[in-house]
Order: C-alpha cells, then structure tokens, then sequence
C-alpha cells in the first residue's frame, strides 16, 4: 500500500493518454497490444452495447405493457426483441467478461501481458466490428427479425428475404472469429505464462474460470460457425442444407445451435462464477472453502454443459429416448452448480463479512442465480417443458441465470477491480443505490413473467389479447424494466465520475489475497517489474510484504503497438460483409485486404528495434 | 394414491390461488397450464410440475436460510476475532455433493416415467386429426370424415385423440395449455422411408366440455403473436352433428344480399385460396370457409366473428395482421394483386360468409 503514494491523483490519466496531445492519444489506443488498454476497450464497448440493448429492452416493455398495444408495430418488435438477444449475449455479456480476462488475468497470473498482444488486439476490433455491423442494420431499417436463436427454415432465403438475417449471419460469424481468437489466446496465456510458483491448483478461480470459458469458446464457437456457414450458403449460394422442400432439415439447425448454444451458456455464468469466488473469500477474510472442488466443478460443468443441448429442443419431438437421456444430464450438470453455492456459503461461513459493494453484488447473484437454477431444474424435467418452453417462464429463468448471473456476477468485478484499473474508487454511495434500485427493478420486471409464463404468454409475440388478463402483471414488469434501467444509469453514471473523481484507492484497498493487489494501482504498463515467485494459493495473505512494488532499473521490454490488428480486422469484416452482395468473387477483394494485412503483421517486428 | 392425488390438487390450488389473490379476484386464465381439462396427458404434467415445484422450493429455503443465517451471523464487527482460515472439509462436501445427487434422481425418475407415459402410442381407435400449421393459422383435417376446417379445433369430450402434426411452411407449435403441453410442427417433407409425410404426435382426451384457448409456441414470423386458435370440446353428439353439418352444403337465398355475395366470392380470386364445402371454391392455401359463420373468431382466434370484422377483415386483412398471404381491397398480398372490391360488394361478400352457418 505504500505505493500508492508515488501515483498521485491523475495517474491512470498519465497512463493512459499521450502527452503529445489529442490524435496521439487516440492513435496510441488504435494501435495498442498491451493487455489492459485492451481490456478497457472491451469494457467500454460492451457498456455502449449494454445501452443499446438495455433501450430496446424498454421500448419491448412498452409495447407489452398493456394488451393490443400499437406502440410499434409488429416488424419493428420482432427486430428489436431479436437485437435485445443477441446484442445482450454476443455484445454484451461474452465481452464483459472478456474485458476481465484482459485486464485481470495477466495480472492474477504474473504476467507482462497476454500470449499474443497483436492477437489479442485483432479479438478486439473484430468484435468491435462484428458488433458495429450488426448495429448498423437499424440504419437499413433491416435488423435482424429471427430471434436470437435463429430456427430454420424461417431464415431462408423464401422465408426471410430481406437483408435483415443477412445481417445476422455475417455479424454472428465475424463476432464469433473474435471469441475464437481470444479463447486460443487466453488458453496460451494461461498454460504458459504463470509466475513461477503458480502450479494449477494455485490459480486464482477467476483465472481457472477464464481457462475453462477459453476452451468451451474454442470448442463450441466451430460448432455454431458451421451452422452460420451453412446457413450463409443457403442464402447467398442456392445450397440446401436447412430447406425441407430440397431435401435438408430444419431441425438439424437447432442441433448444431444448442451444441453451440448450451455450452455458452457456460461461458456467459463461469466468469462470474470466477468473479464470486474472489470476492467471497476477500469480503469474508477467509479463503475459498473446497477449493478444488470448485475447480473441478468448474471444469466438469464445462464438460458435461456439452452433453445437455437437446433439453433446449424437448419440444421438436426427438422420441422418449433422447428427451430421458438429456433430463438425466441435465440434472446431473445440476449438481456440481448447486456444490458451488454450497462451497461459497461455506466460505462466507465463519467469516468476518464486509458488505461493501463487490460483495452486496456477490449476495445478490447467490440470493438472484439460485431461483433461475431452480426454475431450470423445473423445465430440465421435459414433460414440465412442455408446458414452459417458449413461455414467459423460460424468459423469466433466463434473465434469473444471465442477468441474475452472468451480469451481476460482472456488476460485483467492476466493483471490486475498478480501483485496481483506475486507482479510484467507485462511490460506495452509488454503488448502494445502484445494488437496491437493480434488486428492486430486476425482481419486479422478472419475477412476475414466471406467472405470465404459467398463465399462457408465449415469449416473442409482438402483443397479447386481453382475453389472456395477463395486463397486470405485463403492467409490473414493464414498471420494473424502468427501474433497472434507472439502476443501470446509476451505475454507468459511477463508473463515469469515479473515473475522474472517485477517492484514490491504494494498491491492495480490499486486503485480498491476490498477485494483481501486489502491483500499483493502475498498473504500470508492464505491470510486474520483477516476475514474482508464488508459494501459496493466496500470496498477498501468506506473504507479509507484497512482492513487486519497486520501479525498476530498467523497464522490462514490451511489446510495440501495431496498426496491422485493426487493419486485419477490418479485412476480416469486409470480407463477410462483401458476402452480401451474394456474388462469389467479391469477397474475395477483403480476402486480399486481409492477406496484405497479415503478411505486413508477420514482417513487422513484435519487439522495439533498438533492443536488438 | 387417491390421497395423494387429493392432496396434490389441494397444493395446485393453493399455488394457484397466490396469484391470483394477489391481482384480485376471480380473475380467470384462459390459457393457464396449471389447470388441465385432460384426462392423462395434462395431469401427468401438472402432477409432475408440482413434485418438482416442491423439491426446488425446498432448496431454495435451504440455501436462503443458510445464506441468511450466514450474512447475520457472521457480518464484520469492529474489534471482533480474524477469522479461521478453514480451507475445507471433505465430509462436508461429500455431504452436500450426495444430498443433491439423491433430489436429482428423485427428480429424475419420475420425470423419464412420465416423458414415456405422455409419449405413449395413442389408442387405435383414437379420433386422428392432421393438424397443419401455416403462416398464420391452422388447418385441421379429420381424415376419416373427410372433413377439413381452420383455426377451431373441434374434439369430442371422452374420446382418445390422435393429433398429427406438421407443418406447411415455417415450424409452428401447438399448445393449447388447457390440454397439456405443446409439440412443435415441423416442416418434414417425408419419413425416411417415404411412407408420407413426417409428423410429430400428441395424444390427448379431453374430459371437460368447453372452449380452450391456444396460439402458437414457435416464433414463426411477422404475426407470430396473431396465431391463436380455440378448441371447442363438445359431447360426442354435439360433435357428430358438426361433422354433418361440416359435410352438407348451405346456400344462402337467391336474391338476398348473401346470395349476391356469394356471387362475387365466387368469380374474385377468393377462390384460389379458399374452399367451400358444396362450391366451385376449392383452393387450399388458405383457410377453408366451409361452416365459416359458425365460428367463433376470424383470423385465427384475431377477432370476434361478426359482420362488421369480416368487413374489416376482407377490406384490409395485411392492417390487422401483418405479413398475411390476402389481398385486401387496395393492396395485394401473398403475391394476388388487390381484390378492388367496392363497399357494396365488401358488405356482400362478408354477409355470405356469415350466412356460412
């Protein structure tokens, strides 16, 4: 903590701007391959997506609110519903939690920065990119209308001939090339990159959390791609693969999502169970309890989440067979979740727990996630799915599970990394209002559609007859959707003023045990001046004097900025983009853009010249 | 078993009564699914939700207990001990690891007991109803009467019904809450061995007379929400004499505004479309008219069945319903150009189809 002294007020400003002014500023963050500027950049992309998606949110609300509503019209509903999806999970949620690994992992690790630094910049933009193209459709007026899932064969090219699920399979597959990057990037840096010292079962959970999300993302983003491929061909190529009146199958369609799409599941809820198992133990003063057995609950939900994706699909009349053979995987992936919340109980179990706001977050998501696990047990019994699947109740279960999860679990990481990313704090003042008006504004928004699901609603209708009399609790829900919108503007309005006016923060403020309090607050670029040796699984706790605070001799060698990763990406995108056109050679243009790109990157060297 | 099953009944409708208590009362759901009007298939549900609703409850107070219990007890207090580092315990895990592996195998078992039991083959002489769903309504073919009718699925209380279930364009679902669960039609062209086209069954017998509320379950485009239908359970003589009724031509009398209105259905290219039991008109694109002022709403399940609608409806069918394969008077649709009927032949051609009874 005596560091913090020498970074006075200003110093994450230092940090992070040029002093040569404006354009080198920006220049120097274009070009950036250091491992935290990248992350911050995750971080503030998915807030701005976090918006986005958050308004259309309320304009859904609006129109539910009451029923034969005509606030907007049925197209305009069906494209803002389906924006929601796939913006909260692919633009919002993924790269959250991305915008941590970046940051944090290194730091937890020991590192400089990441495996690959320009890789990791290219993830970035791709994703930027992707998000931005996708985005972009409203302009067209042609967003995407299919729903986040997409099911053939109301994506052909007869049923949906507009450009709107153009734009959906294109953006899909340039966002998901990012993923695909990254999680190859962070396995690297996972597997080689530890302080020496830091065997496996040392890791900090979020870092093991990020491992395991890192290889579901390199297993289970393939999967989906082929299907986006195969979709792009029906639609741009005559091929057939999804047209039943040629011969293909739509259902094969919701097979080849649900591998992919049960599997992110888990790599929206890891990280944020990563999240929880370092705030836990920090706002308890007492180290995580069972550690390994959080760590092989982790890795084996990784590993059964793939055996559980026809529970997504017990509706599409797959035969008694497969429906009891996913019921019974499915509650065994219930098992080592439930051995989760029972370890982080146990850990707040005869502790001296600080309520601050990381760890109000943490509560929240074991109080919040444990009712939509719950209602997931419900419909994983799929007799009972067929009843609740494609119901409110299911849109209720999994805004339990991503929002009451995945989000909160994220909501509590800003909390707790933000004065070691900024070297301020975030109002404690805020942080309380934001916690209370989310809980509130959350639970009313949500709670009620368990009972419009069981009351008839089905999801993704643009509006509902009042014959239903299910006016009154649409009415709750779209109260409670306004008061989580508040909420979020309270908490995006503390990030913004705590970054320029939130309390110092020192380098270690919540007395937590791991090797990312060891260093500065912010970090200096090169973040660890010495590579420190690591005995125990909680260093900061057994090692009385933090390990690597001193300014070196000489600053360690870094790796230099590059404009290729951006211009890569952009290559990258174009080249989907070009796919629209539906003629085969003009992609073919960004192909060259992106080999130039790539061979100028491979010619560059990755280090500064002088140090030769 | 009987007690059980009383006491199961007593829950349902004490959970049932929460909310409804909470908006008021006498509120009624007409497309709840915790009130099934089924004799096998609903129940079997239902029963099976509330075992699962229960087990779940009881963890939840398990582990809001703990965690509340955990937040009093051990909050931070100034000058109060540092706590023991405790790193585990394995008899502990072991525990809490074999108590929810026993809750799930309870679960389990009698879920794959009821996922066979509601996909058990349906009675031979159960009543077959080809059931194909369109963008954005319902084509229902009783096979062994010859009859086919849209949007009002009429079934006879007390009888094993066979549903088969397909789809002509998009995949559509059925659900129809009050008669259990839904089931998903999908556009299969054929089964594998080319024996006709693929469908999924729903076994169901209803055991309530009375009108049951449903839609589609599957997002299947621009009128997803609009794809509503009814069924209409009636006795076995009720639904015999519909079957006759459905079987037998009515015309309207000569001279009368109906008659002129038939008429004009007759020559427009209403016809292309739709069919008429008795008439020239025998398209199937669209809905079958046959019986049509007999039902209770147009548009599937959009409007009530009066006059005035049909006017509305046949005027501008896309401004009540978008994305509809119908013409309206002004605007083409579904690839016809517009009908370009006046208000006089509008208001014909609606008392026709009313007069369809």
């Amino acid at each position: 903590m005596t560091m913090s002294s020498s970074h006075g007020r200003g110093a994450a400003a230092e940090l992070y701007s040029d002093p040569r002014g404006w354009g080198a500023t920006i220049w120097s963050w274009i070009t950036t391959v250091d491992h935290k500027r990248i992350g911050i950049m995750y971080g503030c992309a998915s807030l701005f997506f976090f918006l986005i998606g958050g308004l259309e949110a309320l304009l859904i609300r609006i129109q539910l609110a009451v029923p034969n509503n005509d606030f907007i019209s049925a197209e305009t509903y069906n494209q803002l519903f389906t924006m929601h999806g796939t913006t909260m999970i692919f633009l919002v949620a993924m790269p959250m939690a991305v915008a941590f690994f970046n940051y944090i992992v290194p730091l937890q690790i020991g590192a400089r920065d990441v495996a690959f630094p320009r890789l990791n910049a290219l993830s970035f933009w791709v994703f930027l990119f992707g998000g931005l193209y996708l985005n972009s459709s409203f302009l067209f007026g042609a967003a995407p209308n299919t729903s986040w899932v997409g099911y053939a064969n109301l994506t052909s090219a007869q049923y949906a001939p507009g450009a709107n699920v153009d734009f959906w399979v294109l953006g899909l597959s340039i966002v998901g090339l990012s993923s695909l990057l990254g999680g190859i990037n962070f396995i690297t840096t996972i597997i080689n990159l530890r302080a020496p010292g830091m065997s496996l079962m040392r890791m900090p959970l979020f870092t093991w959390m990020t491992f395991v999300t890192s290889w579901i993302l390199v297993t289970a983003i393939p999967v989906i791609a082929v299907a986006l491929i195969f979709l792009a061909f029906d639609r741009f190529y005559g091929a057939n693969f999804f047209v039943p009146t040629a011969g293909g199958d739509p259902v094969l369609w919701q097979h080849l999502f649900w591998i992919f799409g049960h599997p992110e599941v888990y790599i929206l809820i890891l990280p944020s169970f990563g999240v929880i198992s370092e705030v836990v133990p920090t706002f308890s003063r007492k180290p995580l309890f069972g550690y390994p057995i959080v760590v092989y609950a982790g890795v084996l939900i990784g590993f059964i989440g793939w055996g559980v994706w026809s529970h997504h699909m017990f509706t599409t009349g797959l035969g008694p067979i497969a429906d009891s053979f996913f019921v019974a995987s499915t509650m065994i992936i219930a098992i080592p979740t439930g051995v989760k919340i029972f370890n982080w109980l146990a850990t707040m179990w005869g502790g001296s727990i600080r309520f601050a706001t990381p760890m109000l977050f943490a509560i929240g998501l074991l109080a919040i996630f444990t009712v939509g696990g719950l209602s997931g047990i419900m419909h994983a019994s799929a007799p009972v799915d067929l009843q609740q699947h494609d119901s409110y109740f299911v849109v209720a279960h999994f805004h339990y599970v991503i929002v009451g999860g995945a989000i909160v679990g994220l909501f509590a990481g800003f909390y707790y990394w933000f004065p070691k990313i900024t070297g301020r704090f975030m109002s404690e003042t805020l942080g309380q209002w934001h916690f209370w008006t989310f809980i509130i504004g959350f639970n009313l928004s949500f709670f009620p559609m368990h009972f419009v699901g069981l009351f008839g609603m089905p999801r993704r209708v643009f509006t509902y007859p009042e014959a239903l009399n299910l006016g009154d609790w649409n009415m709750a829900s779209t109260v409670g959707a306004f008061i989580f919108g508040l909420s979020s503007l309270i908490f995006l309005w503390n990030l913004a003023r705590s970054a320029v006016k939130g309390a110092p923060a020192p380098a270690n403020p919540w007395e937590a045990p791991t090797l990312e309090w060891s260093i500065a607050s912010p970090p200096p670029h090169y973040n660890f001046a010495e590579i420190p040796e690591v005995r125990s699984r909680d260093p900061l706790w057994t090692v009385p004097v933090p390990l690597s605070q001193t300014r070196p001799a000489e600053e360690p060698l870094m790796p230099s900025p590059s404009v290729w990763p951006i211009l890569t990406a952009a290559g990258i995108s174009l080249t989907w983009i070009l796919v629209m056109t539906g003629v085969w050679w003009v992609p073919i243009i960004g192909l060259a853009w992106t080999a130039i790109c790539v061979y100028s990157w491979a010619f560059q060297p990755a280090f500064p010249a002088e140090a030769h | 078993m009987k007690a059980r099953r009383r006491l199961l009944n007593l829950i349902k409708y004490f959970v049932l009564a929460l909310p409804v208590l909470a908006v008021g009362c006498g509120r009624e759901y007409p497309q709840s699914t915790i009130d099934p009007v089924t004799r096998d298939f609903g129940p079997a549900i239902q029963d099976l939700y509330m075992t699962v609703f229960w087990w779940t409850m009881v963890i939840l107070a398990v582990v809001w207990g703990v965690l509340a219990y955990v937040l009093i007890k051990y909050r931070a207090r100034p000058g109060g001990p540092a706590p023991q580092k405790t790193r585990g315990h394995l008899g502990l895990e072991i525990g809490w690891t074999v108590g929810a592996a026993i809750i799930v195998v309870l679960i389990t078992i009698p879920t794959v007991q009821t996922v066979f039991r509601t996909q058990a083959a349906p009675a031979e002489d159960a009543l077959v109803v080809e059931v194909v769903g369109r963008q954005w309504w319902w084509e229902f073919h009783y096979p062994a009467d010859g009859v086919t009718t849209a949007n009002e699925l009429h079934l006879p209380v007390g009888r094993p019904v066979d549903l088969h279930l397909r789809s002509g364009d998009v995949i559509h679902s059925f659900w129809v809450p009050r008669l259990g669960g839904k089931r998903d039609l999908n556009p299969w062209v054929r089964e594998p061995d080319a024996s006709g086209p693929r469908v999924n069954r729903l076994a169901v017998t209803v055991v309530e007379p009375g009108i049951y509320y449903g839609q589609c379950a599957e997002f299947c485009g621009p009128s997803h929400g609009l794809m509503g239908l009814r069924v209409i359970a009636e006795s076995e003589g009720d639904f015999q004499n519909w079957l006759r009724m459905m079987r037998t031509a009515v015309a309207p009398d000569s001279g009368s505004q109906a008659d002129a209105g038939r008429e004009i259905f007759m020559r427009s290219t209403c016809v292309a479309c739709h069919a008429i039991e008795g008439t020239n008109a025998r398209g199937n694109l669209g809905p079958n008219l046959t019986r049509v002022g007999v039902r209770t709403t147009i548009g599937a399940g959009l409007l009530e069945n009066t006059t005035e609608n049909l006017v509305a409806w046949i005027r501008d069918p896309a401004a009540l319903k978008p994305g509809v394969k119908m013409p309206g008077i002004a605007n083409g649709g579904g690839g016809f150009p517009a009908t370009g009927l006046s208000e006089e032949e509008l208001a014909a051609v609606a008392a026709y189809l009313s007069s369809l009874k």
